[in-house]
């Protein structure tokens, strides 16, 4: 009875849904209700940090999904959340309307000061909410739809791959520098004022965006982990372990490396959208090869191929960046260089397989 | 198309004609390879390679290391693109102008020298994935275990000897029940012709044994081709026998007849 | 003993005997500098005649900072004196004898100043010295400089100079200087023969003089009066037009090629880790960081050697990478062969460890690497076409590096080993290679030829703790674009990619035409996963 409840609902799952949903119930009410004063209570700072570790956890589930589970090494992912996190920018751009600085009603800051007669057909829609939101899945979706229809099909594999993701991040770092490109250059879009007319600043849009990014992570993993109980999900590990001896079964292998890339780039741009409002800017260096790889530390020290692990992982080192960065930060690199080798000679399995040993 | 293509053959085999039975070879035979040709740099793995397996037939393919005898299997699984010649399949399929994974759902299995089995999963879901089915991303999303499905797998498991091992990591298998479990594996793809390259390597006598059973069993319902060096093994299935050298066939007919072929001898005790 | 005293007697002479001739001369520049003194122009104007007569160059010193009124009278001492520069407190030159003065505050200096006219006549004058110079490219600079203030005075300058000129290249300069004064003549024959001449040149100056000539006079009529010498000019543009454009591809070739090499020798390093070794050493790019520091860390301990020092830096930046190199295998990478993501997960901490320590040893500002005077300065071929030869150095450099490290591989046991470890570990060790020291010695080299990009990359950016990450991502698509392991790949990838770049930028500009070379090579990995040249045989199925 117990273990079959068990296999129904494995331990690990309902631990990290359980505490999504403690932290749903727990965070408004110690920010909005518990009075400043008590000990209790939970900055507003201390919540938007929150939601952006839980971006984060959302984008290193994304990553486990093609890495921990297909085996596709990926150093170009930070390019989807940064171009979800543009594509929500963008609808905040507009939403600015004419309070900027310059008080053009039409046109967004940057694009005044460089001199643009008009509105790029690009940016033709972000006024509205739905549409912003639909190219958030699309726009990363249809790149590495595109990115990975070529790549699988010709079957570029192992650390080939994961070069042309860090170049294809390279390049779109470099495109988006460029003043050109009408996405604000090297300062990106910034100076946000509200989001579907609630006031950014306000300590309710706050929490409202720290619970929606709780949810949206915790849909994210029931999602990722459904994905990977199915056939599917087990055909993709299959393909990692003997790509050819599957496709001798049957399986068009590239069909599944591209869905199971598509999807991931799809969660990767919804992280990178709610990131945005919260931390209330994006700009090219969310394109930087060592921030995607960064991503993919995480993922290693926190495990591989088990999603827990992951959020694990996200969580630890982010607080660990958090607290360097303030008190010692000559030391973060030091310590993030280290995570890397120590991570990789003496932990194969992150933090996740070292629990099980233990727990062996 | 595929009377033009018939005809075609007709003409082919019609002209080289090597063996009585010829026309034969169009209606009864399952896989028909006629002059392949493969070379890497300039080395000929395979030069001018013919070769047919008629329906339901066992047919075992000898030959000393380097022979091609993988290299001819690479090419009707589709890993490998002759340079020259023709591989049909069931009379109208053209295998080299298809892919590896169509021609496994053409129905084309293949159990390769060095076993490769999906070691991170558990030897069930193993066979389940090579079970013959629906193979596209969508059908493999939403599908589900019947009944029926698992009692096949685990037929298979006892018939492979490794239903105490149903839930165990393929990884942490010997590495004769590896051999087993590709076997196992083909058998729930239910191909219409089976490539077995050395199955009995890392086997003990008993499991030799009952390996060369089975393969004797498959055939007749299906087409069975064995690649093996253990003359042994190859003697007690073998009914029909193909000599490789150099990427040639160098003799071909029942065990006792290539054996006393002085070719075959030559090549084999070396001159 | 007595000829040595003898000798040394002799010498002493001749010292003195320069020494006495070079007094005069201060003793002569004194005197007319101090006419520079006088408030009256006319005898200011005199001082310049008298100076400019000296010749020498400290007369031309002070004749130029008289120019960019930065010579002074001091208050205090009445002397006339050269301030460095316009600094609140500039240092400051005794303006006969050169001979340094310390500094002096702006208010304790009165600055002689100067009309128009003099200014015409300094500048002529300054001119008429450089005719005179001993340098033949300075000379020409200075018929250059004269194209646009031709009057009577530079013509009869010039016209004597030519008389007196014996160097091709100078005697080129002037006779198009005449020729552009001829432009001007009212005789039809004189302007023939002058754009005969000028159609010769490919000067700037030239062709935008010859294109003014087509246009309209305030009178509205025509400047160029003769139908037919005007259809000469429009084709002495376009041939001069011609020569530029075919001139300027040659450049942009040239500055192609010397991208394309520094790429080859950032590349080469990896093409033998990756190619070689099948390692993916993401700290490639910090290996030659480290490489550009060793060469600034030399140049701060030979400061007086300056010339030396690049040349002393090739060994120690070797071997300071090399050791590196040999660390970071024996320390990391020998544990994860055969698991290439892992390693390159792992080297590229080791890339953020390096860059941070760098940044907390000198600092996270860039170090400026001097460059010796035979590395600076420009080989100029003709108006259109100069050559720098730093750049061109640096070519040969990375050809010389390219072909050892061939000749070592194809050539030496060394070679011979290594080649049997790549392509076959397992029997490589069984018929008696030590492994795991080959191993370690090629990775020590590889990374030593990267140590060695870094001398190169410091004569070309600044050093700075990024300098290894702009170009590992560029390393990495040479190497995968030529196909790993082949070495002649990356060279032949390199260089078409520099060359690429570069005649890319000129439509596209720099950054968008480094984005297209990228999109280009992704979509070629895709089409042609294993490069340029790929590796056969079974070793590259694995
Ligand atoms: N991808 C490849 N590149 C280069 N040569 C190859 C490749 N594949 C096979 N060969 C060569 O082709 C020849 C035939 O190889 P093949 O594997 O078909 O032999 P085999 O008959 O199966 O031998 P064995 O009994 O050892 O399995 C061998 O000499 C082999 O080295
Ligand atoms: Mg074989």
């Amino acid at each position: 009875m117990l273990a079959a409840l068990r296999e129904r609902y494995p331990l690990a799952d309902v631990i990290v849904l359980g505490a999504l949903a403690a932290l749903v119930i727990a965070v408004p009410i110690l920010n909005l209700v518990v009075p400043t004063d008590s000990p209790l209570h939970i900055s507003t700072f201390t919540v938007t940090l929150l939601g952006k570790y839980l971006c984060y956890a959302t984008l290193a589930l994304s990553v486990d999904l093609v890495w921990g589970y297909c085996g596709i090494l990926t150093l170009g992912h930070g390019a989807f959340f940064a171009l979800g996190g543009y594509a929500m920018g963008m609808y905040l751009m507009r939403q600015i309307g004419d309070r900027g600085v310059y008080g053009n009603p039409l046109l967004p800051d940057f694009m005044v000061f460089l001199n643009w007669p008009e509105l790029p057909w690009y940016w033709w829609g972000f006024s509205s909410f739905p549409f912003a939101m639909a190219m958030v899945v699309a726009v990363p979706g249809l790149l590495a739809l595109v990115f990975g229809w070529f790549a699988f099909r010709s079957r570029v594999t192992g650390v080939y791959l994961s070069i042309i993701t860090q170049a294809l991040t390279y390049a779109l770092l470099l495109a988006f520098f460029r003043n050109e490109m009408g996405f604000g250059g090297n300062n990106g879009l910034t100076d946000f004022k509200d989001i579907l007319g609630f006031n950014l600043q306000a300590d309710g849009t706050r929490v409202a965006l720290f619970v929606v990014t709780a949810i949206v992570l915790a849909l994210s993993y029931v999602g990722c982990r459904a994905i990977c109980a199915s056939r599917y999900g087990r055909v993709v590990v299959a393909i990692r372990d003997a790509e050819d001896r599957a496709r001798f079964l049957g399986y068009r292998v590239e069909n599944f490396k591209l869905w199971i890339f598509v999807a991931s780039a799809i969660v990767a741009g919804i992280a990178g959208a709610l990131y945005v409002p919260q931390v209330g800017i994006i700009n090219p260096s969310e394109f930087a090869p060592l921030s995607s790889i960064e991503l993919v530390i995480w993922v290693a020290i926190g495990g591989r191929s088990s999603l827990y692990g992951a959020i694990a992982g996200a969580l630890l080192v982010n607080y660990a960046k958090t607290q360097f960065t303030s008190f010692m930060p000559e030391a973060w690199l030091f310590v993030l260089g280290a995570m890397f080798v120590l991570g990789t000679l003496f932990l194969p399995n992150g933090i996740v397989g070292l629990g099980r040993r233990w727990a062996k | 198309m595929s009377a033009l293509l018939a005809l075609d053959l007709d003409e082919a085999t019609a002209a080289d004609e090597p063996q009585p039975g010829a026309k034969d070879v169009l209606h009864g035979s399952i896989l028909y390879l006629e002059g392949i040709t493969v070379s890497f740099d300039g080395f000929r793995a395979l030069d001018d390679l013919s070769l047919y397996i008629e329906r339901g037939e066992l047919r075992c393919i000898i030959g000393p290391n380097g022979a091609g005898k993988s290299t001819m299997m690479d090419v009707i699984t589709g890993k490998t693109r002759p340079d020259l010649g023709s591989a049909i399949f069931d009379r109208n399929t053209d295998l080299l102008n298809l892919s590896e994974p169509e021609i496994a759902a053409a129905g084309i299995g293949r159990k390769f020298q060095k076993p490769t089995v999906f070691e991170q999963l558990p030897v069930f879901v193993n066979l389940e994935l090579a079970m013959r089915a629906n193979k596209g991303v969508w059908a493999t999303l939403f599908a589900r275990l019947s009944g029926e499905q698992r009692d096949r797998i685990d037929a298979v498991l006892h018939t492979i000897g490794l239903i105490e091992n149903r839930d165990l990591h393929a990884g942490a298998l010997s590495h004769g029940q590896k051999q087993w479990l590709e076997i196992g594996m083909l058998l729930m793809q239910e191909p219409r012709l089976m490539l077995v390259d050395e199955p009995v390597a890392g086997m003990t006598h008993q499991e030799t044994e009952r390996t060369a059973e089975l393969l004797v069993s498959l055939a007749g319902e299906r087409s069975v081709v064995v690649v093996e060096h253990d003359m042994e093994f190859v003697r007690s299935i073998a009914r029909r026998v193909t000599v490789l050298h150099e990427g040639r066939v160098l003799a071909e007919g029942s065990m006792d007849t290539v054996q006393n072929d002085p070719k075959v001898i030559e090549v084999y005790l070396g001159a | 003993m007595r000829i040595a005293f003898l000798a040394a007697l002799i010498g002493a002479a001749a010292i003195a005997g320069s020494t006495a001739q070079m007094h005069a001369d201060e003793a002569a520049l004194g005197a007319a500098a101090e006419g520079l003194k006088s408030s009256n122009f006319r005898l200011k104007g005199e001082a310049i005649d008298q100076i400019a007569a000296e010749g020498s160059a400290q007369a031309q010193a002070v004749l130029r900072a008289l120019l960019d009124g930065r010579l002074y009278i001091t208050r205090a001492t009445d002397q006339v004196v050269i301030a460095a520069d316009g600094a609140q407190t500039p240092a400051i030159t005794g303006a006969a004898t050169g001979a340094d003065l310390g500094s002096a505050d702006k208010s304790d200096l009165k600055r002689i100043i100067i009309n128009n006219q003099m200014r015409g006549s300094l500048n002529t004058a300054l001119a008429r010295m450089s005719l005179r110079a001993p340098d033949a490219a300075a000379r020409v600079a200075a018929v250059e400089s004269l194209f646009d203030s031709l009057n009577p005075d530079t013509v009869a300058m010039l016209r004597e100079a030519e008389a007196a000129e014996r160097d091709h290249s100078v005697l080129h300069a002037l006779r198009t200087a005449l020729a552009l004064v001829d432009l001007e003549s009212t005789n039809p024959a004189d302007r023939r023969d002058a754009l005969e001449t000028l159609s010769g040149s490919m000067h700037a100056d030239v062709r935008n003089r010859l294109v003014a000539r087509l246009g309209d006079g305030a009178d509205g009529a025509p400047i160029e009066p003769d139908a037919d010498l005007r259809a000469t000019t429009t084709a002495a543009v376009a041939r001069i037009d011609r020569a530029r454009r075919i001139y300027g591809l040659v450049e942009t070739a040239f500055f192609g090629l010397s991208l394309g090499f520094v790429l080859v020798l950032a590349a080469t390093g990896l093409a033998i880790t990756f190619g070689v070794m099948g390692v993916i050493n993401m700290a490639h790019g910090e290996l030659m960081m480290l490489g550009a520091y060793a060469t600034w860390c030399v140049q701060q301990l030979m400061p007086d050697n300056l010339e030396w020092s690049l040349v002393a830096a090739v060994p120690v930046a070797f071997l300071v990478a090399a050791l590196a190199g040999i660390a970071i295998e024996r320390g990391v990478v020998r544990f994860l062969y055969g698991r290439p993501l892992e390693t390159l997960l792992a080297t590229f901490g080791i890339s953020l460890v390096l860059q941070q320590a760098v940044r907390s040893i000198f600092s996270p500002l860039n170090r400026a690497v001097a460059t010796p005077g035979w590395m600076s300065g420009q080989w100029v071929i003709n108006d259109a076409l100069a050559i720098t030869y730093n750049r061109l150095y640096i070519i040969l450099f990375s050809i010389a590096v390219f072909l050892t490290l061939v000749a070592i591989l194809r050539f030496t046991a060394l070679g011979l080993q290594v080649r049997a470890v790549a392509q076959n570990r397992n029997m490589a060790r069984a018929m008696g290679v030590r492994g795991g020291w080959i191993d370690a010695i090629t990775f020590g080299l590889g990374s030593g030829v990267a140590g060695l990009a870094g001398v190169a990359l410091s004569q070309l950016t600044n050093v700075g703790p990024n300098l290894g990450q702009s170009h590992i991502v560029d390393s990495f698509m040479v190497v995968v674009f030529g196909g790993v392991g082949n070495l002649w790949g990356t060279l032949v990838a390199g260089v078409s990619l520099g060359v690429a770049n570069k005649f890319l930028e000129p439509f596209a500009g720099a950054v968008l035409a480094k984005i297209l070379v990228l999109v280009f090579i992704i979509l070629f990995i895709q089409r042609r996963p294993r490069g340029l040249f790929p590796q056969r045989g079974r070793a590259a199925e694995a």
